[in-house]
Protein backbone atom coordinates (compact mmCIF):
# COMPACT_ATOMS: atom_id res chain seq x y z
CA UNK A 1 0.00 0.00 0.00
CA UNK A 2 1.39 3.52 -1.19
CA UNK A 3 2.17 5.93 1.64
CA UNK A 4 -0.12 8.84 -0.08
CA UNK A 5 -2.86 7.18 0.99
CA UNK A 6 -4.21 8.19 4.88
CA UNK A 7 -7.00 5.78 4.57
CA UNK A 8 -8.50 3.15 2.42
CA UNK A 9 -11.28 1.29 3.39
CA UNK A 10 -12.21 -1.72 1.32
CA UNK A 11 -15.81 -3.47 1.67
CA UNK A 12 -15.54 -2.32 5.64
CA UNK A 13 -18.38 -2.87 7.43
CA UNK A 14 -19.41 -2.57 11.60
CA UNK A 15 -22.55 -4.05 13.60
CA UNK A 16 -22.69 -3.59 17.32
CA UNK A 17 -23.47 -7.05 18.61
CA UNK A 18 -24.19 -9.81 16.89
CA UNK A 19 -27.95 -8.80 16.37
CA UNK A 20 -27.73 -5.13 15.91
CA UNK A 21 -28.18 -3.27 12.99
CA UNK A 22 -25.11 -2.43 10.91
CA UNK A 23 -23.54 0.94 11.80
CA UNK A 24 -21.98 1.04 8.71
CA UNK A 25 -21.66 -1.71 5.45
CA UNK A 26 -19.73 -2.03 1.99
CA UNK A 27 -17.81 1.25 2.32
CA UNK A 28 -15.23 1.72 -0.02
CA UNK A 29 -13.42 5.13 -0.09
CA UNK A 30 -9.79 6.43 -0.32
CA UNK A 31 -8.40 9.12 1.15
CA UNK A 32 -5.07 10.62 0.01
CA UNK A 33 -2.81 12.34 2.36
CA UNK A 34 -2.22 15.93 3.06
CA UNK A 35 -6.42 16.28 2.54
CA UNK A 36 -8.84 18.24 4.77
CA UNK A 37 -11.50 15.75 4.52
CA UNK A 38 -15.28 16.57 5.81
CA UNK A 39 -17.48 13.58 7.24
CA UNK A 40 -20.99 14.79 6.35
CA UNK A 41 -24.51 13.11 6.48
CA UNK A 42 -27.29 12.58 9.14
CA UNK A 43 -27.46 12.16 13.12
CA UNK A 44 -26.78 8.81 12.72
CA UNK A 45 -25.22 8.16 9.40
CA UNK A 46 -22.58 6.01 10.47
CA UNK A 47 -20.27 8.56 10.88
CA UNK A 48 -18.25 8.64 14.43
CA UNK A 49 -18.15 4.73 13.84
CA UNK A 50 -16.24 5.37 10.85
CA UNK A 51 -14.05 7.65 12.71
CA UNK A 52 -13.58 5.73 15.83
CA UNK A 53 -12.42 2.65 13.48
CA UNK A 54 -9.92 4.86 11.84
CA UNK A 55 -8.61 5.85 15.65
CA UNK A 56 -8.36 1.95 16.32
CA UNK A 57 -10.61 2.22 19.12
CA UNK A 58 -13.00 -0.46 17.63
CA UNK A 59 -12.62 -3.40 14.94
CA UNK A 60 -14.11 -3.80 11.92
CA UNK A 61 -16.86 -7.19 11.89
CA UNK A 62 -15.65 -7.08 8.08
CA UNK A 63 -14.24 -5.83 5.57
CA UNK A 64 -10.26 -3.47 5.81
CA UNK A 65 -9.52 -0.54 6.91
CA UNK A 66 -5.86 0.65 6.14
CA UNK A 67 -4.74 3.91 7.75
CA UNK A 68 -1.44 5.86 6.52
CA UNK A 69 -0.84 2.21 4.73
CA UNK A 70 -1.01 0.21 8.11
CA UNK A 71 -3.33 -1.39 10.61
CA UNK A 72 -5.27 1.27 12.52
CA UNK A 73 -3.69 0.01 15.85
CA UNK A 74 0.40 0.47 14.86
CA UNK A 75 -0.94 3.78 13.32
CA UNK A 76 -2.44 4.59 16.90
CA UNK A 77 1.02 6.96 17.96
CA UNK A 78 1.05 9.11 14.49
CA UNK A 79 -3.05 9.77 14.77
CA UNK A 80 -4.58 12.16 17.06
CA UNK A 81 -8.33 11.41 17.66
CA UNK A 82 -10.70 14.06 19.25
CA UNK A 83 -14.12 11.96 19.96
CA UNK A 84 -17.50 13.44 20.24
CA UNK A 85 -17.60 13.54 23.83
CA UNK A 86 -14.14 14.99 24.64
CA UNK A 87 -12.98 12.13 27.20
CA UNK A 88 -10.24 13.89 29.74
CA UNK A 89 -9.61 13.11 33.25
CA UNK A 90 -12.14 15.33 35.24
CA UNK A 91 -10.11 15.86 38.26
CA UNK A 92 -6.68 16.51 36.15
CA UNK A 93 -5.71 20.46 35.85
CA UNK A 94 -5.29 21.82 32.48
CA UNK A 95 -1.88 21.81 33.27
CA UNK A 96 -1.45 18.49 34.61
CA UNK A 97 -3.66 17.06 31.21
CA UNK A 98 -1.01 18.85 28.92
CA UNK A 99 1.59 17.70 31.25
CA UNK A 100 0.18 14.24 30.73
CA UNK A 101 0.12 14.28 26.84
CA UNK A 102 3.93 15.19 27.17
CA UNK A 103 4.77 12.56 29.12
CA UNK A 104 2.38 10.28 26.93
CA UNK A 105 4.42 11.57 23.89
CA UNK A 106 8.11 11.28 24.61
CA UNK A 107 10.27 13.44 21.21
CA UNK A 108 7.05 13.91 19.67
CA UNK A 109 5.09 16.34 22.02
CA UNK A 110 5.03 20.55 20.55
CA UNK A 111 4.25 22.48 23.82
CA UNK A 112 4.10 25.24 22.29
CA UNK A 113 1.37 24.68 19.86
CA UNK A 114 -0.43 22.56 22.41
CA UNK A 115 -0.27 25.99 24.93
CA UNK A 116 -1.26 28.11 22.35
CA UNK A 117 -4.44 26.22 21.60
CA UNK A 118 -5.86 26.73 25.46
CA UNK A 119 -4.58 30.04 25.19
CA UNK A 120 -6.32 32.11 27.44
CA UNK A 121 -7.57 29.00 29.66
CA UNK A 122 -6.89 29.20 33.65
CA UNK A 123 -3.93 26.52 33.88
CA UNK A 124 -5.35 25.70 37.41
CA UNK A 125 -8.86 25.16 36.42
CA UNK A 126 -9.43 21.60 37.19
CA UNK A 127 -11.19 19.60 33.56
CA UNK A 128 -14.53 19.42 35.30
CA UNK A 129 -15.15 22.65 35.99
CA UNK A 130 -14.28 23.75 32.25
CA UNK A 131 -17.46 24.45 30.05
CA UNK A 132 -17.71 22.33 27.10
CA UNK A 133 -16.05 24.64 24.76
CA UNK A 134 -13.18 25.10 27.18
CA UNK A 135 -12.80 21.04 27.28
CA UNK A 136 -12.95 20.80 23.69
CA UNK A 137 -10.21 23.11 23.53
CA UNK A 138 -7.97 21.03 25.85
CA UNK A 139 -9.18 17.60 23.88
CA UNK A 140 -8.19 19.41 20.66
CA UNK A 141 -4.40 20.91 22.56
CA UNK A 142 -3.96 16.95 23.54
CA UNK A 143 -4.39 15.96 20.03
CA UNK A 144 -2.43 18.50 18.11
CA UNK A 145 0.75 19.06 20.51
CA UNK A 146 0.96 15.00 19.57
CA UNK A 147 2.06 16.49 16.02
CA UNK A 148 -0.14 13.71 14.54
CA UNK A 149 0.28 12.74 10.45
CA UNK A 150 -3.51 12.19 10.43
CA UNK A 151 -6.14 14.27 12.82
CA UNK A 152 -9.22 12.91 13.56
CA UNK A 153 -11.90 15.19 15.02
CA UNK A 154 -15.46 13.79 15.69
CA UNK A 155 -18.06 16.75 15.17
CA UNK A 156 -15.31 19.12 16.94
CA UNK A 157 -17.00 22.52 16.58
CA UNK A 158 -20.25 21.86 17.86
CA UNK A 159 -19.59 23.56 21.16
CA UNK A 160 -17.36 26.48 20.35
CA UNK A 161 -18.40 30.00 19.83
CA UNK A 162 -17.99 31.68 16.40
CA UNK A 163 -14.53 33.34 17.59
CA UNK A 164 -13.14 30.36 19.10
CA UNK A 165 -14.10 28.40 16.09
CA UNK A 166 -12.58 30.44 13.52
CA UNK A 167 -9.80 30.50 15.60
CA UNK A 168 -9.17 26.94 16.02
CA UNK A 169 -10.14 26.04 12.66
CA UNK A 170 -7.40 28.92 11.56
CA UNK A 171 -4.56 26.50 13.72
CA UNK A 172 -5.96 23.69 12.38
CA UNK A 173 -5.17 24.80 8.68
CA UNK A 174 -1.98 26.34 9.63
CA UNK A 175 -0.83 23.12 10.85
CA UNK A 176 -2.32 21.34 7.16
CA UNK A 177 0.01 23.93 5.57
CA UNK A 178 3.33 23.75 7.54
CA UNK A 179 3.13 19.98 8.35
CA UNK A 180 1.00 18.52 5.46
CA UNK A 181 -1.24 16.90 8.24
CA UNK A 182 -4.41 15.43 6.93
CA UNK A 183 -7.38 16.04 8.57
CA UNK A 184 -10.67 14.53 9.19
CA UNK A 185 -13.73 16.39 10.48
CA UNK A 186 -16.96 15.31 10.82
CA UNK A 187 -19.98 17.49 10.89
CA UNK A 188 -23.85 17.48 10.02
CA UNK A 189 -23.65 21.49 9.32
CA UNK A 190 -22.11 21.50 5.60
CA UNK A 191 -21.46 25.25 5.62
CA UNK A 192 -19.32 24.98 8.79
CA UNK A 193 -16.63 23.14 6.61
CA UNK A 194 -17.05 24.43 3.49
CA UNK A 195 -14.41 26.56 3.04
CA UNK A 196 -12.24 24.46 5.22
CA UNK A 197 -12.04 21.15 3.15
CA UNK A 198 -11.27 20.04 -0.37
CA UNK A 199 -12.87 16.15 0.45
CA UNK A 200 -15.83 15.32 0.71
CA UNK A 201 -17.03 11.96 2.56
CA UNK A 202 -20.77 11.77 2.34
CA UNK A 203 -22.13 9.24 4.78
CA UNK A 204 -25.86 8.02 5.15
CA UNK A 205 -27.61 5.04 6.48
CA UNK A 206 -24.40 3.74 7.34
CA UNK A 207 -22.74 4.10 3.56
CA UNK A 208 -20.99 5.83 1.46
CA UNK A 209 -22.47 7.82 -1.31
CA UNK A 210 -20.14 9.91 -2.46
CA UNK A 211 -16.26 10.58 -2.02
CA UNK A 212 -13.55 12.80 -3.57
CA UNK A 213 -12.18 15.99 -4.00
CA UNK A 214 -14.82 18.98 -3.68
CA UNK A 215 -13.98 20.69 -6.79
CA UNK A 216 -14.14 17.52 -8.71
CA UNK A 217 -17.72 16.85 -7.41
CA UNK A 218 -19.09 20.43 -7.99
CA UNK A 219 -17.68 19.95 -11.27
CA UNK A 220 -19.37 16.45 -11.99
CA UNK A 221 -22.82 17.99 -11.40
CA UNK A 222 -25.04 20.75 -12.67
CA UNK A 223 -28.06 22.00 -11.87
CA UNK A 224 -30.38 22.51 -14.19
CA UNK A 225 -33.97 23.94 -15.10
CA UNK A 226 -36.52 23.74 -17.47
CA UNK A 227 -40.43 22.91 -18.90
CA UNK A 228 -41.46 19.92 -17.20
CA UNK A 229 -43.36 18.91 -20.59
CA UNK A 230 -40.81 18.55 -22.98
CA UNK A 231 -37.57 18.72 -20.66
CA UNK A 232 -36.53 14.95 -20.86
CA UNK A 233 -33.46 14.17 -18.88
CA UNK A 234 -32.57 11.43 -21.04
CA UNK A 235 -28.95 9.88 -20.73
CA UNK A 236 -27.78 11.92 -17.86
CA UNK A 237 -27.50 10.34 -14.16
CA UNK A 238 -30.10 12.36 -12.40
CA UNK A 239 -29.46 13.06 -8.83
CA UNK A 240 -32.92 14.43 -7.70
CA UNK A 241 -35.37 15.73 -9.96
CA UNK A 242 -38.94 18.20 -8.98
CA UNK A 243 -41.55 19.56 -11.10
CA UNK A 244 -42.51 22.98 -9.08
CA UNK A 245 -45.97 23.77 -11.35
CA UNK A 246 -44.85 24.08 -15.26
CA UNK A 247 -40.81 24.00 -14.37
CA UNK A 248 -38.63 21.08 -13.65
CA UNK A 249 -35.81 21.76 -11.74
CA UNK A 250 -32.93 18.90 -11.42
CA UNK A 251 -29.39 17.87 -10.36
CA UNK A 252 -27.86 16.02 -12.95
CA UNK A 253 -24.68 14.29 -13.51
CA UNK A 254 -24.58 15.50 -17.21
CA UNK A 255 -23.62 12.33 -19.58
CA UNK A 256 -22.87 14.92 -22.79
CA UNK A 257 -24.49 18.14 -24.09
CA UNK A 258 -27.35 19.34 -22.68
CA UNK A 259 -30.42 20.81 -24.60
CA UNK A 260 -30.29 24.27 -25.34
CA UNK A 261 -33.29 25.30 -24.04
CA UNK A 262 -32.20 24.19 -20.30
CA UNK A 263 -30.58 26.55 -17.62
CA UNK A 264 -27.69 25.28 -16.11
CA UNK A 265 -25.86 26.43 -13.03
CA UNK A 266 -23.19 25.06 -10.80
CA UNK A 267 -24.48 23.80 -7.67
CA UNK A 268 -23.33 24.83 -4.35
CA UNK A 269 -21.67 21.93 -2.12
CA UNK A 270 -24.67 22.48 0.34
CA UNK A 271 -27.07 21.65 -2.74
CA UNK A 272 -24.88 18.80 -4.40
CA UNK A 273 -25.00 17.28 -0.13
CA UNK A 274 -28.75 17.58 -0.07
CA UNK A 275 -29.72 16.46 -3.30
CA UNK A 276 -27.75 13.15 -2.76
CA UNK A 277 -29.26 12.77 0.88
CA UNK A 278 -32.63 13.23 -0.70
CA UNK A 279 -32.75 11.70 -3.49
CA UNK A 280 -32.61 7.78 -5.17
CA UNK A 281 -29.34 7.07 -5.00
CA UNK A 282 -29.60 7.85 -1.23
CA UNK A 283 -32.14 4.82 0.55
CA UNK A 284 -33.78 6.21 3.40
CA UNK A 285 -32.14 4.88 6.59
CA UNK A 286 -34.78 3.98 8.39
CA UNK A 287 -35.55 0.74 5.57
CA UNK A 288 -31.78 0.49 5.78
CA UNK A 289 -31.64 -0.24 9.21
CA UNK A 290 -34.51 -2.54 8.99
CA UNK A 291 -32.91 -4.43 6.07
CA UNK B 1 1.60 43.32 2.94
CA UNK B 2 -1.90 42.58 2.12
CA UNK B 3 -4.39 40.89 4.46
CA UNK B 4 -7.29 38.99 2.40
CA UNK B 5 -11.04 39.22 3.41
CA UNK B 6 -13.10 36.09 2.59
CA UNK B 7 -16.84 36.68 1.87
CA UNK B 8 -18.57 33.37 2.03
CA UNK B 9 -22.18 34.76 1.01
CA UNK B 10 -20.72 36.47 -2.16
CA UNK B 11 -21.10 33.65 -4.38
CA UNK B 12 -17.30 34.42 -5.73
CA UNK B 13 -15.13 31.00 -5.59
CA UNK B 14 -12.79 31.85 -2.76
CA UNK B 15 -9.67 31.33 -4.73
CA UNK B 16 -11.10 34.07 -7.30
CA UNK B 17 -11.98 36.31 -4.17
CA UNK B 18 -7.93 36.23 -2.75
CA UNK B 19 -6.72 36.54 -6.84
CA UNK B 20 -8.78 39.70 -7.18
CA UNK B 21 -7.85 41.21 -3.50
CA UNK B 22 -4.10 40.80 -4.84
CA UNK B 23 -4.81 42.84 -8.10
CA UNK B 24 -6.53 45.52 -6.01
CA UNK B 25 -4.02 45.80 -3.80
CA UNK B 26 -1.66 46.11 -6.90
CA UNK B 27 -3.72 48.72 -8.77
CA UNK B 28 -3.53 50.74 -5.92
CA UNK B 29 -0.28 50.42 -5.13
CA UNK B 30 -0.64 48.63 -2.00
CA UNK B 31 1.22 45.62 -2.81
CA UNK B 32 4.65 46.98 -5.08
CA UNK B 33 7.10 44.55 -7.21
CA UNK B 34 9.71 43.49 -4.89
CA UNK B 35 6.41 42.60 -2.21
CA UNK B 36 6.18 39.42 -0.16
CA UNK B 37 2.57 38.02 -0.41
CA UNK B 38 1.77 36.38 2.72
CA UNK B 39 2.66 32.60 3.10
CA UNK B 40 -0.48 29.82 2.75
CA UNK B 41 0.12 29.23 6.60
CA UNK B 42 -0.54 32.65 7.36
CA UNK B 43 -3.40 33.66 4.64
CA UNK B 44 -5.42 29.81 6.73
CA UNK B 45 -4.61 30.93 10.02
CA UNK B 46 -6.16 34.50 9.75
CA UNK B 47 -9.04 33.39 7.96
CA UNK B 48 -9.52 29.61 8.64
CA UNK B 49 -9.84 28.62 4.50
CA UNK B 50 -8.25 25.30 2.95
CA UNK B 51 -4.07 25.99 2.29
CA UNK B 52 -4.79 24.65 -0.80
CA UNK B 53 -7.30 27.28 -1.94
CA UNK B 54 -4.52 30.20 -1.67
CA UNK B 55 -1.92 28.16 -3.01
CA UNK B 56 -4.49 27.53 -6.59
CA UNK B 57 -4.75 31.48 -6.19
CA UNK B 58 -1.23 32.22 -6.12
CA UNK B 59 -0.89 29.83 -8.87
CA UNK B 60 -3.36 31.89 -11.02
CA UNK B 61 -1.21 34.99 -10.04
CA UNK B 62 1.84 33.14 -11.48
CA UNK B 63 -0.04 32.09 -13.99
CA UNK B 64 -0.92 35.86 -15.21
CA UNK B 65 2.74 36.88 -14.69
CA UNK B 66 1.53 38.88 -11.29
CA UNK B 67 3.87 37.18 -8.80
CA UNK B 68 6.61 34.64 -8.58
CA UNK B 69 7.13 31.91 -6.11
CA UNK B 70 10.62 31.65 -5.20
CA UNK B 71 11.34 28.39 -3.55
CA UNK B 72 12.35 28.61 0.54
CA UNK B 73 11.91 32.45 0.48
CA UNK B 74 7.69 32.96 -0.53
CA UNK B 75 6.15 34.35 -3.30
CA UNK B 76 6.68 37.41 -4.59
CA UNK B 77 5.27 40.33 -6.47
CA UNK B 78 6.78 40.78 -10.02
CA UNK B 79 4.69 43.90 -11.76
CA UNK B 80 2.50 46.59 -10.61
CA UNK B 81 -1.10 46.20 -12.48
CA UNK B 82 -2.63 49.57 -13.97
CA UNK B 83 -1.83 52.83 -13.63
CA UNK B 84 -3.30 54.47 -10.72
CA UNK B 85 -1.14 53.78 -7.94
CA UNK B 86 -3.01 55.54 -4.68
CA UNK B 87 -0.29 58.40 -4.63
CA UNK B 88 -1.10 59.62 -8.26
CA UNK B 89 -1.83 62.98 -9.52
CA UNK B 90 -5.08 61.39 -11.24
CA UNK B 91 -6.15 60.22 -7.74
CA UNK B 92 -5.48 63.73 -5.94
CA UNK B 93 -7.69 65.16 -8.94
CA UNK B 94 -10.50 62.75 -8.01
CA UNK B 95 -10.31 63.39 -4.28
CA UNK B 96 -10.77 66.94 -5.33
CA UNK B 97 -13.40 66.45 -7.45
CA UNK B 98 -14.96 64.10 -4.54
CA UNK B 99 -14.71 67.13 -2.24
CA UNK B 100 -16.36 69.72 -4.33
CA UNK B 101 -19.32 67.00 -4.94
CA UNK B 102 -19.56 67.00 -1.27
CA UNK B 103 -19.35 70.85 -0.84
CA UNK B 104 -22.29 70.85 -3.66
CA UNK B 105 -24.50 68.54 -1.46
CA UNK B 106 -24.56 65.90 -3.89
CA UNK B 107 -25.52 62.57 -1.99
CA UNK B 108 -22.91 59.58 -1.65
CA UNK B 109 -25.43 57.24 -4.40
CA UNK B 110 -25.49 60.66 -6.79
CA UNK B 111 -21.62 60.44 -6.66
CA UNK B 112 -21.85 57.01 -7.15
CA UNK B 113 -24.51 57.19 -10.17
CA UNK B 114 -22.33 60.20 -11.75
CA UNK B 115 -19.18 58.12 -11.88
CA UNK B 116 -20.66 55.20 -12.93
CA UNK B 117 -22.35 57.29 -15.97
CA UNK B 118 -18.98 58.89 -16.88
CA UNK B 119 -17.12 55.39 -16.57
CA UNK B 120 -19.11 53.66 -18.98
CA UNK B 121 -18.75 56.39 -21.48
CA UNK B 122 -15.57 55.94 -21.58
CA UNK B 123 -14.46 52.90 -21.03
CA UNK B 124 -16.29 49.86 -22.19
CA UNK B 125 -16.15 45.90 -21.93
CA UNK B 126 -15.34 43.92 -19.34
CA UNK B 127 -15.90 45.34 -15.78
CA UNK B 128 -13.43 43.40 -14.15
Amino acid sequence: MSSDTALRADALAKRFGRRGGWALRDCAFRLPTGRVCAVVGPNGAGKSTLLSLAAGLTAPTEGDLAVLGTTPARARHRVGYVAQDKPLYPQLTVAETLRMGADLNPGRWDAELAGHVVEGLDPAARVRTLSGGQRTRVALALALGKRPELLLLDEPMADLDPLVRHELMGTLMGQAATHGTTIVLSSHVIAELEDSCDHLLLVAGGRVRLAGEIDELLAAHLRVSGAAATTDLGPHSVVESRVTGRQLTALIRPAGPLADDWRATAPTLEELVLAHLRGAGAPNPTEERAA
Amino acid sequence: MVEYRIDRHSGVATYVQIVQQTKQALRLGLLRPGDRLPTAREVVEATAINPNTVLKAYRELEREGLVEARRGLGTFVRRALGAAPADSPLRTELEDWARRADAAGLEREDVAALFTAVLDKHFQGDPS
